[in-house]
């Protein structure tokens, strides 16, 4: 493939630059490298870099341009009548295309026109890879070679590597920026196709969720309906079941940890609950339906209660697991953080240890242990694999912890998951769905940080 | 104490209704202390619950029953044309022949119902590993082979023992299988042994098939991709971030961006990958590329995270000598500041690797779920890492499955142990205290 070699080509050519600017440097200096500005290496280092770099920026920006262009292309070379169905119809059209292209099997037999602009398409393809080649060398050597005629012995190279390197030391720290444009721009972007489809209010207060499209007009429920609300209802609900679950849990070992536990159990306890944080989610998962969601029907069943297999309950209590090290780690970090001059204090004052731990450590770490708890919420919220293993795929607007309910993040995981055509309103919802996720974690997350933060400044 | 009590009525402390005031202290004390205990005991139980549970279900994954065959290369099936021509060989229907040993050991079965049951006794693999002996070796033709093939699925669990034998009713396996399992076994052609295709195939549609040679390796490239792209813009980052920026309005907005990125659902990075890589982009579906991008990006903000404050516990002395010496800004990060840091950088960028490697929903998202059976040979070819196939494994019917999603779990656990472990050694060797 083109691409990598010309990776490699370009990597074998800036090594040598980097050699061919330091010796030219030397030798312009005579063999004296004091009399040079800068040590020769970063007179290297300046000629490899300009190799390197602009040929690098052309290959990331002809990987994501070309394929638009070869799309074009093709599609202007195609006979009347194929692809003036409109824009869903053309990408159809596209991906038929591109099957044919890479030699995938199709399951019908293709059209001749097809089959030739299914040639046509991988001709300009290989055109493409081929003029990348070759644009990226030359821009590679072109770079070489003008930076090394400007190695002279007065030549600033330090400073302007410097300049470089710092250059690329702010693109580096902006790719987060980026990277949440990136999230809420693609999210918002669907959505609002989305919504184009579906009334906002519809989504947002509506009471019944089956997204499931019917293929033809005639087919009974075919319109689907997005009203969120029971997925709202399922998340908050197994949400709230694995805090009540984390809260206690955490709260209590951290208490015990920090204030109780003789030095040696403290030792051998805390990394054992990280344990517990390194587990991936998928396991946590494994182990809800494996085990937890059969245990609590049989308890239910004892008990005559019906519980389903796949009930709010078990996903939630898992969950809560999951999320314990996280409270307990984090209420841990707070309440060590309360000066041990206000425990000696109680202490004086003939105070028990429990009495200081309720009247004055937990007041004064109030505020940590709240953005703690915001923390582990959004965490619960934004929970997908627990969920998508144990708890349910139909909504259910129920608060019967017995029953079955899905959550935000199973529709989206179920919705996207296989085949998918990007404009049916079925896939959009998922877009729309990520938006809320995406929003009610980032104000938990806001929030939580801000209490954190404030919390810390009283005391430094 | 008690009884002493009375008697030394002038204190105020020493009343009755003192007393239960302070035995009610002392109780609130103990309790709070208990519920502590409690607490504790509540989230190891649940961990040993969850390491017993699926390592009970899974050591049965690492073992696999066998039956040794007597199997005839009967020309006629493998090539009736006589060519040895090697497209002839390789499709060819073997699993007839394996399923003809069977017949031979047991002449008196004749009734088509039954033949079809005795031929599930072998699994599929044992045309698989006849094709690959006669394409190894095409003289092999006309003679006849020792076999070790693996057993179906369902007689495996029924040598595990996992299967009750004494009601036919809802169960697997027919009583006319057992007698010939049964058989087998007095005929000492009945082996289990460890199972080494399970470290060395990628998924099947049969259990006793199934690998996860094919997950681990897609799971390597995934964390290739990822350590490629995340360390050295995170470590980039942390440097700006923590050396070089003037506290603006830029860095502000910035070091808000990575704390709540830090933050973000790891499903919201699958759908940002499957906008941007996938739809915008055009980059292929399923490919560890973009799973390890995907990743890099999420596993970004915890590696720049541990690296600032790595490079913040590198004391001035270090930045100052250095500036004192003539190093300009840069030269003192390179050559004194961030070699400093750098174990523990190491350390928070293993971690997040970690984190990175156990990570499954924003893979669900970019199409890693695909049913792959082959083992990927680069990074854009389609292939599913070790915690989808988990996933997927557990989701289907068969009892084989289940053990081995226990048993890829065990797998993938070990490897984060390796992980974590080799993190805590990083800092214990290297750790410094300025």
């Amino acid at each position: 493939m083109p691409a990598t070699v010309l990776a490699a080509v370009l990597l074998l050519l800036s090594v040598y630059g980097y050699f061919t600017g330091r010796r030219r440097a030397v030798a312009l200096a005579g063999g004296e490298p004091r009399r040079l500005h800068s040590v020769p290496g970063y007179h290297g280092v300046f000629v490899a870099l300009w190799c390197a770099l602009p040929a690098l920026v052309l290959m990331v920006l002809w990987l994501a341009v070309a394929p638009w262009l070869i799309d074009g292309l093709v599609l202007r070379t195609l006979p009347e009548g194929l692809a003036d169905g409109g824009e869903a119809q053309v990408r159809l059209l596209m991906t038929d295309i591109r099957n044919l292209a890479s030699g995938d099997i199709a399951s019908r037999r293709p059209d001749p026109k097809l089959l030739d602009a299914a040639a046509h398409y991988s001709n300009l393809q290989g055109l493409s890879r081929w003029a990348l080649f070759a644009v990226g060398t030359a821009l590679a050597a072109l770079g070489l070679a003008g930076a090394r005629t400007r190695v002279t012995p007065r030549f600033r190279a330090r400073n302007r590597v410097e300049a470089i390197v710092g250059g690329l030391l702010v693109l580096c720290s902006t790719l987060a920026i980026v990277t949440t444009f990136g999230i809420v721009l693609s999210l918002l972007f669907e959505s609002l196709r989305f919504f184009a489809k579906v009334p906002f209010s519809e989504f947002l207060f509506g009471l019944k969720w089956s997204p499931q499209m019917a293929l033809r007009a005639d087919q009974v429920g075919s319109s689907g309906s997005f009203g969120a609300v029971p997925l709202f209802a399922g998340t908050v609900l197994v949400s709230l079941i694995a805090m009540a679950v984390a809260v206690p849990v955490g709260l209590l070992s951290a208490i015990y940890l920090s204030d109780y536990a003789p030095r040696r159990i403290r030792a051998a306890v805390k990394p054992a609950l990280e344990v517990l944080a390194g587990i991936p989610t998928v396991v946590y998962g494994f182990f809800a339906i494996l085990t937890v969601a059969p245990v609590f029907r049989d308890i239910g069943a004892f008990l005559g209660l019906n519980v389903s297999a796949n009930s709010a309950l078990a996903a939630g209590v898992v969950m809560g697991i999951m999320i314990v090290p996280f409270i307990s780690s984090l209420s841990d970090d707070v309440i060590n953080a309360v000066p041990q001059s206000l425990r000696d204090g109680s202490a004086a004052l003939g105070a028990t240890t429990a009495e200081t731990v309720r009247q004055v450590v937990l007041p004064a770490a109030l505020p940590g242990i709240v953005g703690a708890v915001l923390l582990a919420a959004s965490r619960a919220i934004g929970e997908t694999m627990i969920v998508v293993m144990a708890a349910g795929l139909a909504a259910n607007l129920t608060a019967n912890p017995f029953e079955a309910v899905t959550t935000v993040t199973v529709q989206i995981a179920t919705l996207l998951v296989g085949d998918q055509e990007f404009d049916s309103a079925k896939t959009l919802s998922a877009f729309a769905l990520g938006l809320v996720l995406f929003a009610a974690t980032l104000c938990l997350n806001v929030i939580a940080l801000r209490v954190v933060q404030r919390y810390r400044e009283r005391y430094d | 104490m008690t009884d002493l009590a009375p008697s030394m009525g002038g204190s105020v402390h020493r009343t009755a209704r003192a007393e239960v005031r302070l035995r009610r202290r002392y109780a609130a004390e103990r309790r709070l202390k208990w519920y502590g205990i409690a607490a504790v005991v509540i989230a190891l139980a649940m961990l040993l619950a969850l390491l017993g549970s699926i390592g009970a279900k899974g050591y049965g994954a690492f073992l696999q029953t066998y039956v040794e065959l007597e199997v005839l290369l009967d020309a006629e099936v493998i090539d009736p044309a006589g060519t040895r021509a090697r497209q002839a060989l390789s499709a060819a229907d073997y699993q007839v022949l394996a399923s003809r040993a069977l017949y031979v050991r047991f002449p008196d079965v004749t009734q088509r119902r039954a033949r079809r049951e005795l031929r599930a006794i072998v699994s599929p693999g044992a045309g698989f590993a006849l094709r690959r002996m006669v394409l190894d070796d095409p003289t092999l033709i006309g003679g006849t082979v020792t076999l070790s093939a693996p057993v179906g699925d369902d007689i495996d669990q029924l040598a595990k023992g996992a299967i009750d034998r004494s009601a036919e009713q809802g169960r697997r396996v027919s009583d006319q299988q057992i007698g010939w399992f049964d058989a087998l076994t007095a005929a000492g052609l009945i082996e289990t042994r460890f199972n080494a295709g399970f470290f060395a195939t990628a998924d099947s549609r049969q259990p006793e098939l199934a690998g996860i040679w094919g997950a681990t390796v897609g799971s390597l490239y995934t964390l290739v991709v990822t350590a490629l792209l995340a360390f050295p813009i995170g470590v980039a980052a942390a440097i700006y971030l923590e050396e070089f920026a003037a506290k603006t309005r830029l860095t502000d907005v910035i070091e808000v961006n990575i704390n709540n990125l830090a933050a973000v659902p790891s499903i919201i990075f699958g759908l940002l990958g499957l906008m941007v890589f996938i739809q915008f982009f055009g980059l292929p579906r399923s490919a560890p590329l973009v799973g390890g991008m995907v990743l890099a990006l999420m596993t970004l903000p915890t590696i720049i995270i541990a690296g600032r404050a790595a490079l913040k516990a590198v004391p001035p002395s270090i930045r100052e000598a250095a500036l004192g010496m003539g190093a300009s800004p840069l030269q003192v990060v390179t050559h004194h500041v961030l070699p400093l840091a750098m174990p523990g950088i190491l350390t928070g960028a293993i971690i997040g690797m970690a984190r990175a490697l156990g990570e499954t929903a924003p893979l669900l998202m970019i199409g890693m779920v695909a049913f792959v059976t082959a083992v990927p040979d680069g990074i854009t070819d389609p292939g599913t890492v070790l915690p989808v196939q988990i996933y997927l494994w557990s989701d289907s019917p068969e009892r084989g499955f289940i053990a081995k999603a226990s048993a890829a779990t065990l797998v993938l656990l070990a490897f984060l142990i390796l992980m974590n472990g080799l993190a805590v050694w990083l800092r214990k060797k290297f750790e410094r205290r300025w």
